[in-house]
């Protein structure tokens, strides 16, 4: 039950079809929603009286770093965010998320890390080949590479140690998990996994923003479980997790996003993710 | 009709409802992905590129 007289404040930096989605969502349950542009905002640590006024702020930022120090000020304020920075924060480095899933048994793939171009080159070797590297902090399959030799692999090391950013310098080695030529994202809200979709592509990384196909995916309670097992890992709120298929091993954890996409899984999937949102943000206000 | 005018191609777009400040649009003659920078009267510009640490 969504209260028409809660203050809602949305920070974002763009109107993609999501946030539409929401405000949409809030407009249909006479809500009205403050949008704040975070390439325009000032936050005065000393004096954030005016987020006060806000039951929620929902975080919407395209961009990790601005989504964190968004959260944190906030927090700052005594203001309830969806999601909490401390989300955000586990959620926007991989390794973190790993971590997190190894902590609280969450079945997900196997990943080494390095920190030298030598050291790089002996844990994919240790993983096997194929073998693939993603920066720590990264989305939508950005410099996310796959090494099938060690020709390939010698070559991504050395390039990233020639690049300047210390980011380069952290490598985090996943093992390739042989899945069919889909992956499963689901949609966790609060204790529930509401929708999942197929991400289907003939390439290795079937990202939908990368041309991968949306379908529908039943949520088994298997798929149910391990979601919600790894929403509330990461600390819980709304999330979208995305999953393997492994022939021996069953559904295991990839990645975990805390401002989720859904433009494609709404028609895909039949289910109002943005109206389960709002409902469930109104639950959490009230 | 609410209509703009691209300005990376010149062509028109013509809005089904009512746009956002700031929302993100596609123009259907050239594919130039633009953002509704003013609404009354309507102005767009060329989106934001992607920036290092945008995504989910």
């Amino acid at each position: 039950m969504v209260n028409v007289m809660m203050k809602v404040c949305m920070v974002c930096s763009l109107v993609r079809p999501e946030e539409k989605l929401l405000l949409e969502a809030f407009a249909k349950r006479n809500v009205p929603v403050d949008i704040v542009d975070d390439r325009t905002a000032v936050f005065d640590l000393e004096d954030l009286s005016a987020w006060k006024q806000y039951d929620v702020v929902i975080e919407r930022c395209v961009s990790q770093s601005r989504a964190q120090y968004v959260q944190r000020m906030l927090r700052l304020a005594g203001v309830k965010t969806v999601n909490t920075y401390e989300v955000i924060e586990n959620c926007g480095d991989k390794f973190i998320t790993t971590q997190l899933m190894l902590q609280h048994g969450v079945p997900t793939a196997r990943v080494m890390m390095a920190f030298t171009p030598e050291s790089a080159l002996q844990a994919i070797e240790k993983i096997g080949y194929p073998a693939v590297l993603k920066p720590v902090i990264g989305s939508w399959g950005r410099g996310v590479v796959r090494v099938n030799d060690r020709d390939a692999a010698e070559a991504v090391v050395n390039l990233r140690d020639e690049l300047g950013g210390y980011q380069q310098h952290i490598y985090y080695i996943q093992e390739l998990v042989k899945k069919p030529e889909r992956d499963i994202r689901s949609f966790v809200i609060g204790d529930e996994c509401v929708a999942a979709i197929y991400r289907t592509s003939a390439h290795w990384i079937t990202n939908t923003h990368l041309g991968g196909k949306a379908s529908n995916c039943p949520v088994t309670p298997e798929l149910a479980q391990i979601s919600v097992a790894a929403g509330k890992a990461v600390g819980g709120g709304i999330v979208a997790v995305d999953l393997f298929e492994d022939p021996e091993r069953g559904l295991i954890v990839n990645e975990v996003n805390h401002t989720m996409e859904f433009r494609n899984s709404v028609p895909a999937t039949g289910v109002d993710i943005p109206g389960k949102m709002v409902e469930w943000i109104g639950e959490l206000v009230h | 009709m609410i209509t703009a005018e691209c300005p990376e191609c010149g062509g028109t777009i013509t809005f089904k409802s009512a746009p956002i400040l700031h929302e993100l649009i596609r123009c259907p003659d050239c594919g130039a992905e633009l953002e509704v920078t003013k609404l009354e009267p309507i102005e767009l510009a060329l989106a934001p590129t992607e920036e290092e640490d945008w995504g989910e």
